[in-house]
């Protein structure tokens, strides 16, 4: 379910609650294609925090919208996921995709 | 060995049950008095299994999902979860990661998660008669 969004100068901000199953991603799926389509936004966030449980399901929904941004010249960030949610992430090695912003307390090896 | 407790559910294959099916696992575990984590690794690949049966056993029909549980001596936990549906023709093939016929929207990874939150995944299949998923879990016994 979306519970709320925010629009910023060339971004929108989805957030997401509930519990994230195949059952939950279709109407999710239309819910944010169409506010990424009203919005014309460049940035696409997508915050989890919200979403207690999540399955490969959730994985599809993200792959399915970073291929979107991607073809859209734009961008998808995923913000809030709990551990448990990143390590279903990482099991597809998804982690590695460039779709998590650096966390607070997170650094480069330039600015220790 | 006789298992000492024992669940069956029985429900057709309609994506609402989908949640249904992994918190009555859930909470019929809850007599096992599993850590929060070991709890969630069930619900995950309870969701992941039943969730193939909706999907793919049945793709433009409604049929049959079949949930058991058993509970054995040392927190041993086998879950099975069975469709009659269409079968997987290569087992081997479909459980690589990543592998999957469900299109854009499935990242074929649900495999890949039951494997990783239980301790054993067995899958076998027929084609056309359907497909029997089971998984074995070690819910750790706490000291009082
Ligand atoms: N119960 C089943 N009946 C028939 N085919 C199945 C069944 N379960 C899995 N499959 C086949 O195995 C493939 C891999 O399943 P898996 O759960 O790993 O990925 P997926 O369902 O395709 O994608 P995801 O689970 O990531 O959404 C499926 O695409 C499907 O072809
Ligand atoms: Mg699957």
């Amino acid at each position: 379910m979306v519970t709320r969004m925010e629009t910023g100068p060339g971004q929108v901000t989805v957030y997401l609650s509930g519990e994230l199953d195949h059952h939950a991603a279709r109407p999710l799926r239309e819910q944010i294609d169409g506010i990424a389509e009203r919005c014309g936004a460049k940035k696409l966030r997508l915050d989890f925090e919200g979403v207690p449980f999540m399955d490969s399901s959730g994985i599809g929904l993200i792959m399915g919208r970073y291929r979107m941004m991607c073809a859209l010249g734009g961008e998808l960030q995923v913000t809030g996921m709990s551990e448990r949610l990143r390590s279903i992430m990482r099991l597809g090695g998804l982690e590695r995709l460039p779709i998590f912003p650096q966390q607070k307390g997170e650094h480069n090896e330039t600015d220790q | 060995m006789k298992p000492i407790n024992e669940l069956r559910l029985e429900f057709p294959s309609r994506s609402a049950n989908e949640g249904f099916a992994r918190t009555a696992v859930a909470s019929f575990l809850a007599q096992l008095d599993p850590a929060v984590d070991e709890m969630a690794d069930v619900r995950t690949a309870v969701s992941e299994a039943v969730t193939n049966c909706i999907v793919h056993a049945y793709p433009d029909r409604i049929g049959p999902v079949i949930v058991q549980v058993r509970l054995y001596r040392n927190g041993r936990v086998i879950i099975r979860v069975k469709d009659r549906g269409c079968g997987i023709p290569d087992v081997e093939k479909a459980m690589e990661p990543l592998f999957t016929t469900g299109g854009e929207e499935r990242s074929g990874l649900g495999f890949s998660v039951m494997e990783s939150f239980t301790d054993r995944l067995k899958v076998t299949s027929r084609v056309g008669k359907g497909t029997t998923v089971t998984m074995e879990k070690y819910i750790a016994v706490r000291q009082p």
